[in-house]
Order: structure tokens, then sequence, then C-alpha cells
């Protein structure tokens, strides 16, 4: 069995839950269809377990080195990379034109899932580049293009995103890096920025970075910021990479997990002569960097969900194995130990992360789906949705990914603690997931702030009208007639309470409100989940050739969410209700 | 010179299989497909020497029901040109296989055949020899190395203790082993282009072979589960149980 996902359920999340052969009706979908959607699975799964799998553990015991000069990463992330690059998988959403497959985001984020759960660091590499090139594509110029995208989509040149400063994090606008213009039109940049990941490397033979900075004289604030190509190595008309450009690697800093990614401190312009190009206009940078940046927190949850996925299926295994103990009613020391699976207390472990991770993979390809079907199928209410659950999709999975790693380590006990075992690195890699693009707290904020507002509220009309079709059609299955009855009148307080906070806001009581924007968070995390465990359970039992046991992990996931997550979710409802101030009240001399 | 390579569905490697109730076969109701992993590499054995310049083309069939077709695509993303369906919805055993093929061969007149050297699901590892006999050609099989040298192609056999060389006039049938080559994966481009290639479908009827099986399958058991292991005191212990439990002394 893979040790990556379960394949069968990802085939039914694909196949019946979002039906991905409907997505074949769209124009830009129509040479695919089922056959050939499962060849490019096929083509991920095994790049995955071939090439990135295997040096998973090496490469978070052998972290990059800088020895003032040069970054030397082991040599398995760069034949990684380039097995990555020929499959095409850089450039596959991409249209015809541009070089792409035009491959749909559903299967792109399916395909992506074998590899955040195979080598989350490794990977990390092309998803980035991916990433970047989508604004290049999106924004750029076309002798910008030609020069940056081509060798992007080919695999010779890496990207970064380049924001974080040292002293200039989640709060953007404050940032100070500067660029001057040149007289050929292009800008000298002069700045330091951190935490870049893939900042420097030895893998490709050239690293676009995507600088946010300032011009001269601009203003203050978010509208002060524009966008710079900045290479790693200045690259000439036919292509070929020239001088070495004047961005300089500080050092390297050194993480919890991931570790096989470089995490790095860059200076640009120490010598007065970084050259950078403005993408697009100036004062939009943060706006391009966003359409990255959401890009990017989708798939931020999918790592999240991913490793959290790895973690519950090495656990399980485990769990099948390891002889230990005997039933509560068994008291002959003579009789076989049972394997631990046996123990309630073992399968609750066992249950939860199910839970979390399955239901995290799901809302991660809902995510994809309403890619779909806003761009390709034009469908602008889709896109509505996606922005609304944007914040859901990253923070659901990074909330609760980690804690179904610490459920994994948990069930493995003393081996789960030791490095000889995977688990432990699946939770260092997995505690990133909450504080990179975008903390939790700012998602929160961006839910609550701004996101369910946008557009007059009409997103969480969308999501609504979605869960009620899940509601009439999961009604009928006397197996979820519990689920359903507790989802449902969980969901009442759940809309009051929202009004309320909106009014709330509306009233000018912001920070009042929002002080509480991460419990909201969590909140609406666990009812869009348990409307997808709803989903997946009501399907599963329409399908007539499922195995039992399939069908019926997914109903006593789903009976385990509406019995003990949700029932969570009310209770911080009653709170934000409440108007409780317990943090806005605490005064930080009394910390 | 053409190459002919036959390639066969069986269940993915990565699954795990079980037997039917009634153990008259293996479950395959919803379990994932695959392409016979010798298969695979007799697909990349010909695609090299193709790209070698060696062959100008690369045919490949696959005999079974419709579903079969998404093998044959895969091989053709790996590179194959061409791919033959021979439609049966009754699974044919090694001999019938083998005549198909021979027809197949007969039509085509490849100066190479490649097989696997044995389905990953009934490892019978009869269907390459039994067709050398019945196209009267020369076999080297279990092959690690293949060379093509004029009209003369030396295959270096995985025999018990070695390595053996045989020099094999074309045309002649080769079949595979698992240290022949590492196959490559199909790259997106090449999955949406192999849409587009030549896939003919043949029926055994017209190719005037009778598919009926001399042989039966009677029963299929799952291989019976691995008791665990006991301490032994000593050696007169272990000896002992060897001769009397394991009976292999």
């Amino acid at each position: 069995m893979s040790k990556l996902v379960q394949q069968q359920d990802l085939e039914f999340l694909l196949n019946t839950v979002f039906s991905a052969e409907a997505l074949t009706q769209y124009e830009r979908y129509a040479d695919y269809d089922q056959e050939a959607f499962t060849s490019v699975l096929d083509t991920a799964r095994r790049i995955a377990e071939t090439h990135f799998l295997p040096h998973n553990a090496k490469a978070d015991a052998h972290e990059p080195q800088f020895d003032g000069e040069h970054v030397t990463t082991i040599p398995e992330v760069k034949t990684a990379w380039q097995h990555y690059a020929e499959s095409g998988l850089l450039s596959a959403r991409h249209g015809y034109a541009d070089g792409g497959m035009q491959l749909p985001a559903l299967i792109s984020m399916a395909c992506n899932a074998y590899f955040m759960a195979a080598n989350p660091a490794t990977a990390a590499y092309p998803f980035l580049t991916s990433a970047a090139a989508n604004v290049i594509h999106a924004f750029a110029a076309e002798a910008q293009k030609h020069a940056f995208l081509e060798p992007m989509f080919s695999g010779r040149f890496a990207g970064t995103m380049a924001l974080t400063e040292p002293d200039v994090g989640s709060s953007l606008g404050d940032l100070t890096t500067k660029a001057t213009p040149h007289d050929d039109g292009s800008y000298r940049l002069k700045g330091q920025k951190m935490y870049i990941s893939g900042g420097d490397q030895d893998i490709t033979e050239n690293i676009v970075h995507l600088v946010l900075a300032r011009i001269e004289g601009a203003p203050a604030g978010v509208k002060g910021i524009s966008m710079f190509i900045v290479p790693k190595f200045l690259v000439d008309e036919q292509g070929q990479c020239t001088e070495r450009n004047d961005v300089k690697l500080a050092g390297l800093l050194h993480k919890m997990g991931y570790r096989g990614t470089t995490s790095t401190v860059l200076s640009f312009g120490e010598q007065g002569a970084c050259v950078g190009y403005l993408v697009g206009e100036a004062g939009h940078g943060l706006s391009y960097m966003f359409k990255m940046m959401n890009e990017a927190r989708v798939g931020v949850g999918l790592g999240a969900a991913m490793i959290g996925y790895r973690g519950y299926l090495e656990s399980l295994a485990y769990a099948k194995d390891r002889p230990q103990g005997r039933r509560a009613t068994n008291r002959d020391p003579a009789t076989k130990p049972v394997a631990i699976i046996e123990h309630a207390d073992v399968r609750r472990m066992l249950l939860q992360q199910k839970a979390y991770v399955e239901g995290s993979l799901a809302l991660c390809l809902l995510a994809a789906r309403l890619v779909d079907e806003h761009e390709a199928g034009g469908n602008a209410e889709s896109g509505i949705l996606l922005d609304l659950l944007t914040p859901v999709v990253k923070s659901y999975p990074s909330f609760y990914g980690p804690r179904a790693n610490d459920l994994a380590i948990q069930v493995l006990g003393g081996a789960g603690y030791i490095r000889e075992y995977p688990v432990e690195q699946c939770y260092r890699d997995n505690r990133l997931n909450p504080i990179h693009e975008g903390t939790h707290g700012i998602q929160g904020l961006d839910l609550l702030g701004r996101k369910l507002w946008q557009h007059e509220g009409k997103g969480l009309k969308l999501l609504l009208e979605r869960i009620q079709v899940t509601l009439n059609a999961a009604t009928k299955h006397s197996e979820l007639r519990e689920t359903v009855a507790l989802y449902q009148s969980a969901l009442k307080p759940f809309m009051t309470t929202t009004v309320e906070l909106g009014q709330s806001l509306l009233s000018g009581k912001a920070e009042e409100t929002l002080a509480n924007a991460s419990v909201y968070l969590d909140i609406m995390g666990k009812y869009v989940v348990g409307w997808l465990w709803l989903e997946m359970a009501s399907k599963a039992l329409e399908q007539d050739d499922l195995a039992a046991e399939f069908v019926q992990g997914k109903l006593q996931a789903a009976r385990y969410f509406m019995r003990w997550e949700l029932p969570e979710a009310e209770l911080h409802l009653k709170r934000l209700q409440a108007g409780d101030d317990t943090f806005l009240a605490t005064k930080p001399e009394w910390l | 010179m053409k190459i002919l390579v036959a390639v066969k569905r069986v269940i993915d490697y990565n699954v795990k299989v079980r037997v039917k109730a009634d153990q008259s076969d293996v479950d395959l109701s919803n379990v994932k497909m695959a392409l016979n992993p010798f298969c695979e590499i007799a697909v990349e054995e010909a695609v090299r020497l193709k790209e070698k310049g060696v062959a100008e083309e690369v045919v490949v069939v696959s005999i079974g029901p419709k579903a079969c077709q998404e093998q044959i695509r895969t091989a053709l993303a790996l590179g194959a040109d061409r791919g033959i369906h021979v439609e049966s919805d009754v699974a044919p055993d090694s001999l019938a296989v083998a005549k198909i093929l021979n027809k197949i061969v007969a039509e085509e007149a490849p100066q190479l055949v490649i097989l696997g050297k044995q389905s990953i699901d009934s490892d019978n590892n009869q269907t390459g020899q039994m067709l050398a006999a019945l196209a009267d050609m020369p076999q080297g099989t279990f092959a690690s190395e293949v060379v093509v040298d004029g009209d003369k192609v030396q295959v270096t056999r995985e025999v018990d203790g070695g390595l053996q060389t045989v020099e094999l006039t074309l045309p002649a049938i080769v079949t595979t082993d698992l240290r022949l080559n590492e196959p490559r994966y199909a790259s997106l481009p090449n999955i949406m282009k192999a849409k587009r290639k030549p896939l003919g479908v043949k029926t055994p009827d017209e190719l005037g072979v009778s598919i009926d099986s001399k042989v039966s399958v009677l029963k299929v058991e799952a291989p019976a589960e691995r008791s665990a292991g006991v301490k032994v005191a000593d050696i007169a212990e272990l000896v002992e149980k060897l001769k009397n439990e394991a009976k292999v002394l």
C-alpha cells in the first residue's frame, strides 16, 4: 500500500465527491478524459515514490550547508527536481500556447498531494517555482517572460518570493527595501530580506527572486510597494546566464522542520549594483503578490493535510502491527498480546487523525475544484466562494494537521518520539504551516475582518447553499440521521453569531470583534470540514461498488466529527456571542 | 526495423491482492490496474532501441477486455508508436495468448518481439517461449542486456549461477528480466500525445484463433499467514524443531 495517501480515498474524492471527469466538459480541459487523469496521477505518484520519498529523512538529517561562498544540498534533491521538471509538472496548469498542458487544478492538486506526503521540503522548490512563474505569467512584460518564464517552466531556473524583512513580517506595508530607477529602465535595489525559502541553492542554474520593494519617493504603506524580478545571475539576450547579480546570501537559517528547504537571509545591493526589473505597474506589487499568495496559501493547506495524512498512515500501520497488552476482560498472561489497534483509546487517536486529515484533503481538493469552476468554467460564484474559503483552506489543515501528527506520535509511544521512526519529522515539518504564508492570526483577521463581507456577504450565502444541497441528499440515508441532525442543529447558532459579529464590526467595534478572530477561524473551519464529512459519508453511501469497510470508515469519521468536533465549535460560538473579552482585557503588564 | 512488444494489464503491484469469497479467482472489483512491470521493461527497451536509431517503429499489442486500452495508451505514452488491441472478455491462457501473438507477428513481421518474462498476476513464464516455438523464431529469455548488431541480437540472460550470453539471428524473441533497464514514467506532454497515436482493434475470431482454454482454475487461495516466531533455548532445540516441526532436515 502506498505510504503517501490511501489510493482508494484519493480516487473516491476525485471521482465521486468532486466529479473530476465532469471537468472535461470545460473547453480548456476537453482533451482530457478519465484515463489521461489516471496516467498523470500515476506519473506524479511514481516520481514522488521513487525520487522524493526515499530522501525525506536524509534531507532532514543533512541540512543544506553554507561555506560562506556556496550552498550545498544533498544530491538527491537535484535529481528529484530534474525528474519533476522533465515530467512537465512545472508548467502543467498553463495553456498549450505557453508550453503548458492545461491540466485541471483538481488533478494538479492531487498530484501535489503525493509530493507533499513524500517529501514536503524538497517539494517546496518546484512548488515555489510554479507559484513565482504564475505571477510572472500573469503580470510581467513579454520580454521578461521570455527571459525568465521559459527557463522556469523547463526547470533551468527556480523561483522564490521575497517579501519578509528582518523587521517586517506580517505587516508588509512597513517594508523598507528600496528601488532606485536606473538609466537603462531597470532599477537598483537595496535592502535585506529574511526567511526566503529557496533563496539560494545548488539545484538550478539560476534563481528568480520576486522582490517587494519601495521605489524612491513612493508613498508609505501598501500603495508604495512595487514588485521586481531580481535574478541571481543576469541573463543575456540568448537566455544564457552571465554575471552574478548583487544579491548575496547573508546566511542560512536553521529550522525546526522543512530542513531540506533552504531558509535564507538575502542582502540586495550591498555593492550598490543589484539589478531589478519592475513587474507590471509601480505601486501594484502587493496585489500582484497576492495572486501568488492565495495559491500559496491553498498549497500550505495541502502540505499540512498531507504531512498529517502521512503520519496517519504510519501510525495506522504501526497500530495494526504492534502487539501490546490484552483486552480489559482478559487477565490471562499466557494468552498472546493483541495489536494495539484493538484498544479503543488507540482507535480514538486514529479516528481523530482520519477525521482531520481526510477532511483536510477534501477541503484542499474542494478549493482546487472551485479554481477550475471559476477559471475554466467561467463560474464567478465559485470564485467568490473560493475567496471566502481561502483562509480556511490554509488554516484548518495547518491547525489540525500538526494535531494529527501529535496523535500519530502518541500512537507510536516511545517509537514516535525517536528519529528512527518518521512521525516526529512529520510533526516538526508540519509545525511550520500555521506560521508561513500569513500566520493563523492573520488568516483569522482576513476571514472575519474582510473575506466574510466581500461581495456583500455573498460568499457565505453560496457556502450555505452548497451545505443545503448536501444536507438534502444526506437526509435520505437513514445511517446518517443522527449525523445530519447534529450538523443541522449546530448551523443556526453559527449563522446568528456570524451576523452579530458583522453588526458589531459595522458599529465600529473592530478591536473588540477581531480580538477573537482566530477563534472564529477555527469555528468556521469546523463547520466547513463538518459539511465535507457529511458530503463524503453521503456520497460513499450512494456508491454500490465501494468496499463496505471504506464506506463504514467514512460514516464513522463523520459521526465522530459531529459528536466530538462540532460541539467544540458551538462552545466557542457561545463565548463569541457573549462578546468574551478575556484576551482583549488582558493588560500587557499582567503577563 | 520494427519491434513488437506484448503488454498485459494486471493488478497494480502496490495493491494488496484479495481472494474472492468463493475462491474462484482474485478480486478485481474496484482494484487499481496497471501495466505489468516486466512488460513495462519490455516497452522501455524497445523505446530505447528506437531512440538509438536501431528501430524505426515500436508496436504494442495487448489482449483482454476493452480496459486494456489504458495499458496500451500507457505504453504509447512511454514512447511506442502504435497499438493493437485484441479484444477478448475471456482471459486467455498462455497458449492462447501465444497463438494470438503468433498471428500478429505474421501480420506485422517484426524483426524483434519483446515480452516480459512473466506477468505478476499468474506468474506462468510461458508466453514468450510458446510464441518462439509457434513462430519458429530463436528465443533469448530473462534478458538483462540486449544488443542488436546487424541481423543478430546478443542477449545476456540471467540464469541460475550467473549470466549467459546468446546470439540469435533476427527475427527473434526476447523476454525481459527485472534488471534489463529502469523504465521511465510518462511525461505529461507524452500522455497527451499518446491519445492521438493510432490504436487498432481486432478480435481472436478475426485472427482465426480459438481462445478456449485447456487449463481451468480449480481454486485460488491466499498464501498462509506467517505465524509469529519462537525463541529456542539452544541449537539442539533448533535442530529438533527443524526436523520435526518444519520438517526441512
